[in-house]
């Protein structure tokens, strides 16, 4: 039992950091008081005024990415990535189903933990976020222009994928590293029992290129590793650049009770890959293609609709016969985060149940390779000599170290879970300057351009696991609980706390001005290029093709067109094709129908969006619109006639144009 | 009465409808204040449109737009759908004015007596569709040959 000395160690943390959340009524006594006066002034935007910062933030188990402003917190969007959300009809209408194929099928939900910017030279750039599928292993990739998700790739020969959507100093490679390694291969290679794990399972890393014109997504290589379970990443950068760093767990290889079993070893590993080696053997013709079935879905703004594409084979790396590629960093005890500081020199280790935070340096790293100074080897890959790595030990930072963001003056802040607070320590000296408690159980921290090159700094935002009595009583569930800090000075300092949706992870900031002025507000109904686009009301019609009815429908404040239809038949499947004509800012309009098994469509100006219904009874249905647009509004809608399967009523529309009355 | 109800419901569209407010635009940090006040807009002035023989080119252009962008709320005719019919429209409204409420629609609802007169008897807020002032010339061009 490792957590017995612990427990020892610290028993006044502990105190302040796990009694506190679960004993109501026992709050510490600088909850109130950890508030100064001037904090509401340092969050306060006045209405009409716009946040310093667009703040991304990871849905968890929503399977979204919501988007914040900063400093108010108040939040902006929820951006639907992986999960399914009827009021938008993603997932529902026929455009958006193909995002979420997969080779399970189609995948209504996931669970979206680390959100990742693009970038040039090492800094955000502004053009695009990505967002992992942790559950079935996917990358997505979010469009900052019109804030959607544009491009989702399955990950093959992986699964729980949590290591990603890491991100090289160019957006060269996004990562995904396998949480739960696995028997791989053919049928019969993955047939087999659990508890031959040690022989049978295998891990993977996966360097997935995203392409500069179309941020369309594609897998270069795929790294075979031992099998064991990788956890979080980030790429080398300045000097470090062209290496990625894992940290990793279960170096038991431990298959039940996980809990017990893979937490035995004093050490477990950070993984340092060599990109730029695995990129030159990948040209040399090194790599080999292998069973690697994936989905590539892709959303496009010219068609507005999205197309699968799917992949058989990856390209593999297999580091027993290519040597160099993968080295192991002694780390303690199941590190969690692995976090590299502005400069590219030092890669934090966060063990997670260790009493002191490692902090590796690369050019002893390089060092220590070019020597062999190895300690041993693990199945095949060496493992380097952990005094030989070390720059230094973080000692006593606190309990329970999560994770590390950086700001600009050379200090890493970590977050420390089971003591619930965010520490604060000088990266080259290693010495704690500063400690905040947090309301309750810290998991990740951001600060804007925290894991980049050149961090914006002035704010560290906790993303607590606990919320307990911070807000209201709301039942038994509660909303998650962020809170906002300023780092300004040289004392962190509370500013607010504000709920969250889902369950963030790790969140993103940028400057509002790197992404503000370059969003789409409407989509030009000339550049329309879906082939059910109704251009002009002219053009609303009704065709039957067997037992598919197609309407070409438009809309505009306050109608739509055809808003009469009769001939359609029980058991005939309906596609409203509908286009918004409006070509102003924030005119969407909806469509919902009686009866609708699916949802209703928000179809955005100068777009055309597809709802599949199939009417299941007869009668006279209504549809209307569901997005207030205007006074006339409620005078929005329209009927469809259905008829019994048989029906001799001819198919007609009233699409009798405006223009007809002369 | 009839009145009354006429400025709460304008009220409440200006609300609802709020998608062209560009006021706001500018302010990406917390500045002391209130909200910055609407920006000028450069409204089209008579002596910029000058009007000739009518050209059957800009008139088929104008056609392609009215088709794609106006159709669906004003007929060719004198009847109103939601908003006016075009025939005989320049006898109403100056040719400034009908290019002012296709480029600055906006503008024109929130300054222009006119047009407020406008709102108040369709109820629907005109759409800024986005046209440039060469396409609203245009669009001008095809009301003129009705």
């Amino acid at each position: 039992m490792r957590r017995t000395p612990l427990t020892t160690a610290f028993p006044l943390l502990l105190a302040a950091g796990i009694a506190v959340p679960l004993a109501q009524g026992c709050k510490p006594a600088n909850t109130k008081s950890a508030v100064t006066g001037n904090a509401a002034s340092k969050v306060f935007v006045p209405p009409g005024q716009y946040d310093e910062f667009y703040n991304f933030v990871s849905g968890g188990f929503n399977g979204q990415m919501s988007v914040y402003g900063i400093p108010s917190g108040r939040m902006l969007r929820n951006i639907p990535v992986f999960s399914v959300n009827p009021e938008s009809g993603w997932g529902y209408s026929e455009e958006t189903k193909p995002m979420l194929m997969s080779t399970h099928g189609f995948i209504p939900w996931d669970d979206s933990h680390h959100v990742e910017p693009s970038m040039t030279d090492g800094v955000p750039d502004g053009r695009w976020m990505f967002i992992n599928g942790n559950n079935t292993p996917r990358i997505a990739l979010i469009d900052l222009t019109t804030f959607r998700t544009k491009t989702i790739i399955e990950i093959p020969n992986s699964a729980g994928n949590h290591s990603s959507p890491f991100i090289t100093p160019n957006s060269e490679y996004v990562v995904a590293g396998t949480r739960f390694s696995l028997p791989l291969g053919t049928d019969a290679e993955r047939d087999v029992p659990i508890d031959t794990y040690k022989k049978n399972f295998k891990g993977t890393v996966s360097f997935v290129h995203p392409d500069k014109e179309t941020g369309k997504m594609s897998i270069a290589f795929q790294i075979l590793t031992p099998g064991i379970h990788f956890d979080l990443s980030h790429a080398g950068k300045g000097p470090s650049d062209g290496w990625f760093f894992f940290s990793t767990y279960n170096t038991e290889q431990a298959h039940e009770l996980l809990e017990v079993n893979a937490s035995q070893n004093d050490k477990d590993f950070i993984m340092a890959v060599n990109w730029k080696k695995a990129e030159q053997y990948v040209k040399e013709g090194k790599g080999k293609m292998v069973p690697g079935r994936h989905y590539m879905n892709h959303y496009s703004d010219e068609t507005h609709m999205a197309t699968s594409e799917v992949v058989e084979q990856v390209l593999q790396l297999d580091p027993k016969e290519l040597t160099d590629l993968l080295y192991f960093m002694p780390c303690p005890k199941s590190p969690h985060g692995c976090d590299v500081d502005p400069t590219g020199e030092f890669i934090v280790g966060s063990g997670k149940l260790a009493a002191l935070i490692p902090v590796f340096s690369f050019e002893k790293m390089i060092k220590a390779i070019d020597g062999k100074d190895y300690e041993g080897e693990f199945d095949g890959i060496p493992v380097l000599n952990y005094e030989s790595v070390l720059h230094g030990e973080v000692k006593r930072p606190g309990l329970g170290p999560l994770h590390t963001e950086f700001d600009n003056n050379g200090f890493a802040y970590s977050s420390m879970f089971v003591s619930s607070e965010i520490v604060k320590w000088n990266v080259k000296t290693l010495e704690v300057v500063d400690r905040v408690p947090t309301y309750y159980s810290i998991g990740h921290l951001s600060i804007p351009g925290g894991d980049s090159r050149k961090p914006w700094g002035k704010y560290v935002i906790a993303y607590n696991k606990i919320t307990k009595d911070r807000y209201l009583p709301t039942g038994p569930e509660l909303a998650q609980s962020a809170q906002l800090f300023s780092i300004d000075g040289p004392k962190m300092e509370l500013l607010s706390d504000y709920p969250s949706i889902g369950e963030p992870h790790y969140a993103q900031s940028l400057p509002a001005d790197l992404i503000k002025d370059k969003s789409v507000k409407f989509f030009k109904i000339e550049d329309n290029k879906h082939p059910y686009v109704t251009m002009g009301e002219k053009e609303a019609r009704v065709v039957r093709d067997g037992k598919n009815v197609h309407v070409y429908m438009t809309c505009i404040r306050s109608h739509f067109a055809p808003d009469n239809i009769e001939g359609v038949k029980v058991g005939d499947d309906v596609y409203f094709h509908v286009t918004n004509l409006e070509q102003d800012w924030d005119v969407p309009h909806g469509f919902a129908i009686k009866g609708a098994q699916t949802a209703e469509l928000l179809i955005m100006p100068g777009e055309t969006q597809t709802l599949k219904w199939t009417p299941t009874s007869v009668g006279v249905k209504p549809f209307y619109c569901t997005d207030f647009c205007s006074a006339l509004h409620q005078e929005m809608q329209g009927y469809i006639r259905v008829s019994p399967a048989g029906s001799n009523v001819p198919l007609s529309a009233n699409t009798k144009a405006a223009d007809a009355g002369l | 009465m009839l009145k009354g109800f006429g400025l709460v419901t304008i009220l409440a569209l200006a609300m609802a409808c709020g998608g062209g407010d560009t006021s706001t635009e500018g302010a990406s940090t917390p500045a002391p204040g209130g909200a910055p006040a609407a920006p000028p807009t450069d409204l089209i002035t008579a002596d910029q449109v000058k009007l000739g023989e009518i050209d059957p080119g800009m008139v088929a252009k104008g056609k392609e737009l009215y088709d794609v962008k106006c159709q669906a709320c004003h007929s060719t005719g004198t009847n109103r759908v939601v908003g006016p019919g075009w025939k005989n429209l320049l006898d109403q409204r100056k040719p400034e004015w009908i290019m002012n409420m296709i480029v600055h629609t906006d503008a024109m609802l929130e300054t222009d007596p006119e047009a407020q007169a406008m709102l108040e008897e369709c109820l629907v807020r005109m759409p800024n569709q986005n046209l440039s002032v060469d396409d609203a010339r245009n669009v001008l061009e095809f009301i003129r040959s009705l």
